[in-house]
């Protein structure tokens, strides 16, 4: 039988290939950009728009590895810190409610009765929409941009995670009963450690939408945090610095989503995705 | 037919006890008027053609369904819930997922103790817990996964992880129906073996005839190709238990599988419950059983209007 390397639905290419193909996009992409720059570049050396490669260098040399002369940190450290930190708690705290929340309403139909209505009207109200709201009630500090995060994803976590729970077969739980497992027995024992695999996945799906509330939050009130300082430097059409902060904020995404990814495999090794 | 005093003694008697039992389904009727009395030690096997209630029949024995009217009875106690009185086997989803093997079958150990007595319970029942997992020849897998495990050795460790916590009675719904046949009938004798050494009592369902006659003290046969004198009145028929034998305990050798008087005895359960022409009154039941009962109504049976009389 012919073996195709690349073309048609019988193709099986060879891992080499494989990894040859998937690069190609991003050294294309480079290329493209490199040579639009120093094409710019050569018509006005003052050009901001596309930075060379060692301008961008330039500038992370001076943000991440020079102290700032007026309040000697490490400024991309501190907006990194900072950042990371909201977000964490943004969104651990969506994590845990969700998962609470979620569980309780799908197994016990009375906390469904109360709750499910009021969780898919929450999910539905635009998050961005609300963040005056946020930042008039909650002041201008950490809060207002953690609730923001929280308001923003937590909902659908909710909700995720009671489908999850009323997807159960119904089975499973009379089975648990009849080994004589009482109701709290059946929601932290049997149920929970079933549906923990599925919050974790859910969490990865939920961080693209958690940075973008990050990044919302940060550009209209922060004093620092990855958002902030690309907001900031947007004035002065820093594109150096701009560049370098967004392919440092989708390594940190990447980062995140790999971690979580390698703790579902490590701690849940019956669960097949 | 058959006087209070009698029926509240069957009641108080036997292990299960189902009364006057009927449940629909929005106007669809599924079980019509169903009575069922089973003792201590019986292997009691519940046959009838797809469809007919039998998995229904056993949601209400668990307690998962309540029946739209009538009552059902462990020890003589309303059934109530779920609960530890009465152990399942489906035919899947009977394990954890999240559980390994033994822990499956510990499961119903350690949930008896404190989060704190946790650890402790493992290690007190861990023993106890091998020992039924070598019962049921599935002791060397006790380390893996249920997805790791093929569809007969799944239901090796349900049968465990349901026979350690000696429920008084055992309900299996088509346990052994999505395997293969060679598999099927090596389980089947394991059943005969376990249910022998614990003396337990079992209310077995199937849709497979050989199955309910080579494993069953007892066969029932519920099916809803019946006659009644209800007329047009009731367009809406729900299953009965047409028939309900009572079967000398044989070898446990698959090969009486083959002999006479099971193939004529099979045949006699397929013309009673699976064909619809031959549809019998419902005062010509063969409840030959000793337990059996059967409260008709008067609408059922024109010879009970007679007998009350105008
Ligand atoms: N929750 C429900 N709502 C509506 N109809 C139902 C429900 N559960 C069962 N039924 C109906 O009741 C009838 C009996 O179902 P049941 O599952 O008890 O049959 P069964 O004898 O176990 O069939 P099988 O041999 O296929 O397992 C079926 O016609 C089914 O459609
Ligand atoms: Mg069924």
């Amino acid at each position: 039988m012919r073996r195709y390397l690349f073309f048609g639905v019988h193709a099986d290419p060879p891992p080499w290939l494989r990894r040859l193909a998937a690069a190609l996009p991003f050294v294309l992409l480079l290329a493209l950009y490199l040579g639009a720059s120093q094409l710019r570049l050569a018509e006005n050396p003052d050009d901001k728009i596309l930075p060379s490669l060692a301008q961008m260098a330039d500038a992370v040399q001076r943000l991440a590895f020079r102290p700032d002369p007026r309040s000697e940190e490490y400024v991309m450290l501190k907006d990194t810190t900072s950042s990371l930190a909201r977000l964490a708690l943004g969104v651990g705290l969506s994590a845990a409610t969700g998962l609470l929340l979620g569980l309780n309403m799908g197994l016990f139909p009375g906390m469904g009765a109360v709750l499910l209505a009021i969780v898919t009207f929450v999910s539905i109200v635009p998050p961005l929409a609300i963040l005056p709201i946020l930042f008039i009630s909650l002041g201008v500090d950490e809060l207002a941009k953690v609730a923001l995060i929280f308001l923003g994803i937590f909902p659908l976590i909710t909700r995720d995670i009671y489908n999850t729970v009323a997807a159960l077969p119904r089975e499973q739980i009379t089975k648990a009963l009849s080994l004589g497992a009482n109701e709290l027995q059946l929601a932290y024992r049997i149920v929970l450690p079933q549906v923990m695999p599925r919050l974790i996945e859910t969490v990865r799906l939920s961080l693209g939408a958690a940075w973008l509330f990050l990044i919302a939050a940060e550009a209209i009130a922060s004093t620092d945090g990855l958002g902030y300082r690309i907001f900031l430097v947007r004035r002065y059409l820093a594109m150096d610095v701009i560049i370098p902060y967004v392919l440092w904020i989708t390594l940190l995404g990447y980062l995140i989503d790999w971690l979580l990814r390698l703790a579902l495999r490590r701690l849940y090794p019956w669960y097949q995705a | 037919m058959n006087t209070t005093e009698q029926l509240s003694a069957l009641r108080q008697k036997n292990l299960l006890h189902i009364e006057n039992v009927y449940k629909q389904y929005g106007a669809r009727v599924v079980l019509d008027n169903i009575d069922l009395s089973v003792a201590r030690g019986e292997l009691c096997t519940v046959v009838g053609p797809s469809g007919c209630g039998k998995s229904t029949l056993l949601r209400i024995v668990v307690g998962q369904e309540a029946p739209s009217s009538g009552d059902a009875f462990i020890e003589g106690a309303p059934a109530g819930y779920p609960d530890a009185t009465r152990g399942i086997v489906y035919q899947k989803y009977s394990l954890f997922p999240h559980l390994t093997v033994l822990d499956n079958v510990l499961l119903g150990k350690v949930l008896e103790s404190s989060i704190f007595g946790r650890v402790r319970a493992r290690r007190e029942h861990r023993d106890e817990a091998m020992q039924m997992l070598e019962r049921a020849r599935i002791a060397e897998h006790w380390k893996k996964y249920p997805h790791e495990l093929s569809g007969g050795m799944q239901q090796r460790v349900a049968i465990a992880q349901a026979l350690i916590k000696k429920p008084r009675i055992v309900l299996m719904d088509e346990p052994f129906g999505a395997l293969d046949p060679m598999v099927r009938e090596d389980m089947q004798v394991l059943l005969l073996e376990l249910w022998e050494e614990y003396g337990m009592t079992v209310f077995f369902v199937t849709h497979d005839l050989e199955e309910a006659v080579y494993l069953g003290t007892r066969v029932i046969v519920l099916s809803q190709y019946y006659i009644d004198d209800r007329g047009a009145a009731a367009e809406q028929r729900g299953a009965k238990i047409v028939a309900d034998h009572a079967l000398p305990r044989r070898a446990f050798s698959t090969s009486v599988k083959s002999s006479p008087e099971f193939i004529e005895l099979a045949a006699e359960i397929r013309r009673a419950g699976f064909d619809p022409t031959g549809a019998r009154h419902v005062t010509q039941f063969n409840l030959s059983h000793p337990d059996s009962f059967q409260t008709l109504t008067a609408a059922e049976s024109r010879a009970l209007r007679a007998q009350e009389g105008p």
